[in-house]
């Protein structure tokens, strides 16, 4: 058989092909992306996202409403486009004129809030007392008459929508991708373990100080920045087992 | 209204492995004090959780009202009026006195007020904003007591009430159960304190090995003691 560079001929042909289709997603979608960064100054991280939404729309349309490929050609980056036109007048261009120090401002503001907001309703209203009693003895409390797993279901649901909120908070600041959140938790969970399991006022505290302290070791001593959590997490960990503000 | 408010029938609980109780059989009727006696293991108090459906499987069944419960969830059956005071008391560390008072759901219309309850136990008002583990223990249990009655629960479960106490408070105990005998409660009592069961109970059942092997009623007590130094060696 005949190779060209240890490839077989044959082969060639197909992956030319292959490699062309791929080719002409790539440019379609930088050509998108350089025009919304050239214009606008934003780095389009959602742009995968109205990627697969163009698709769908057209599989959509065909499945629901017999829209044929070609029609679909045209009228699904109509839709996709109005949606981009949305999230532009709705979201993007808030950022547009964004003062930097301001948005952190903002955001350690709605962070205190957000944080004492909740500590309130666990502390001191009659829902927050049915929670710390779930916590406690989820059985009894469920004999009294509390409905316990739709109680669980709410908590997770209010759980994972401060993380949401949080995340919204992060957007306009951070890189925005897909892995975000796994280093992030993996720090949120050494965090949550000086501040003691369970205590909400431990997850604040630490939570907010332990940023100031990475923050520090960041301009005093870079290498250690990294791992400054995990050294504080041993330490509490060897010296008081429950957390800073856990109960024994 | 039908007499019986509550009957089990060939009532099967287990934890795990162990077949704690071994078809059970008992009724209540409303307005009933019923006693539960037994050595320590006899199953008194696993017989008191299955009713809520506390235990780790059940089978069998367990009419409430008139409504077969065995395969409802506790709060479910808790909503048909059911309150219940456990033998641990359970009273929440996490929550003060009045937090814990606040905190059974209401069940029914009928419970008493945060009012009527300060003044069945006036002590518990004194100490509303203490930590409930840090009420002594006889405050402990008129809290674990007093936070079933809000609920409007006709149903109450009393689970070793008269444990532990020093014979004062167990006497004021006995009144305060006297005078929801007198409002009509339906109750079931799991006594080991057999002269604290014996003044207020119009019915005991004595268990053993998860069966209850005896049932009579007050008046024929007298005759029974013979049969209860046997069982229970009071």
């Amino acid at each position: 058989m005949t190779e060209i560079l240890g490839i077989p001929v044959a082969v060639i042909p197909g992956q030319l092909m292959l490699g062309l289709v791929n080719g002409s997603f790539y440019a379609m979608l930088s050509l998108g992306l350089a025009l919304i960064f050239g214009l606008m100054g934003v780095v389009n991280f959602a742009h995968g996202a109205f990627y697969t939404l163009g698709a769908f729309a057209a599989l959509l349309g065909l499945q629901w409403f017999g829209i044929n490929y070609w029609i679909a050609l045209l009228l699904a980056p109509l839709v996709v486009g109005l949606l981009g036109i949305l999230v532009e007048r709705l979201l993007l261009r808030r950022l547009y004129r964004l003062d930097p120090p301001l948005y952190r401002a903002w955001v350690i503001i709605a962070s205190v809030v957000v944080c004492f907001a909740t500590w309130f309703v666990i502390e001191r209203t009659r829902l927050g007392a049915t929670l710390r009693a779930a916590t406690e003895n989820a059985p009894l409390l469920q004999a009294f008459g509390v409905n316990v797993p739709l109680l669980m279901a709410a908590t997770y649901g209010g759980g994972v929508a401060l993380a949401a909120l949080a995340g919204v908070l992060a957007a306009p600041v951070v890189l925005v991708n897909s892995h975000m959140g796994t280093s992030l938790v993996i720090v949120v969970f050494a965090v949550v373990v000086i501040g003691g399991m369970g205590s909400m006022l431990g997850a604040i505290v630490s939570g907010l100080v332990l940023g100031l302290v990475e923050g520090f070791t960041k301009v005093i001593y870079p290498e250690a920045s990294n791992i400054v959590v995990f050294i504080i997490m041993a330490l509490v960990l060897i010296l008081r087992p429950a957390g800073l503000f856990g109960k024994e | 209204m039908a007499a019986e408010l509550l009957r089990a029938t060939a009532l099967h609980a287990y934890y795990g492995e162990s077949h704690v109780l071994q078809g059970v059989e008992y009724h209540v009727n409303r307005g009933e004090v019923v006693t539960l006696l037994g050595r320590n293991g006899a199953g008194r108090t696993t017989t008191l959780k299955a009713m809520l459906g506390l235990v780790g499987s059940r089978c069998g069944s367990v009419m409430i009202d008139g409504r077969e419960t065995i395969s409802l969830a506790p709060h479910q059956i808790a909503h048909l009026g059911v309150g219940y005071c456990p033998e641990e008391r359970g009273i929440y560390a996490s929550l003060s006195t009045e937090e814990n008072l606040l905190l059974p759901p209401a069940l029914a219309p009928g419970g008493m007020s945060i009012a009527e309850i300060y003044a069945m136990f006036p002590n518990l008002q004194e100490r509303r904003a203490s930590r409930g583990t840090h009420l002594s223990g006889g405050e402990q249990q008129m809290l674990a007591l007093a936070r079933i009655l809000r609920t409007g629960a006709r149903l109450l479960l009393l689970d070793e009430i008269s444990e532990g106490l020093a014979p004062v408070i167990v006497h004021a105990l006995s009144r305060t159960v006297q005078r929801l005998r007198e409002q009509g409660y339906t109750i079931v009592m799991a006594e080991q304190n057999f002269r604290f069961a014996a003044l207020l109970a119009d019915r005991f059942y004595i268990m053993e090995r998860g069966r209850m092997v005896e049932g009579f009623t007050a008046r024929e007590l007298p005759d029974k003691m013979t049969l209860l130094r046997r069982y229970l060696g009071v």
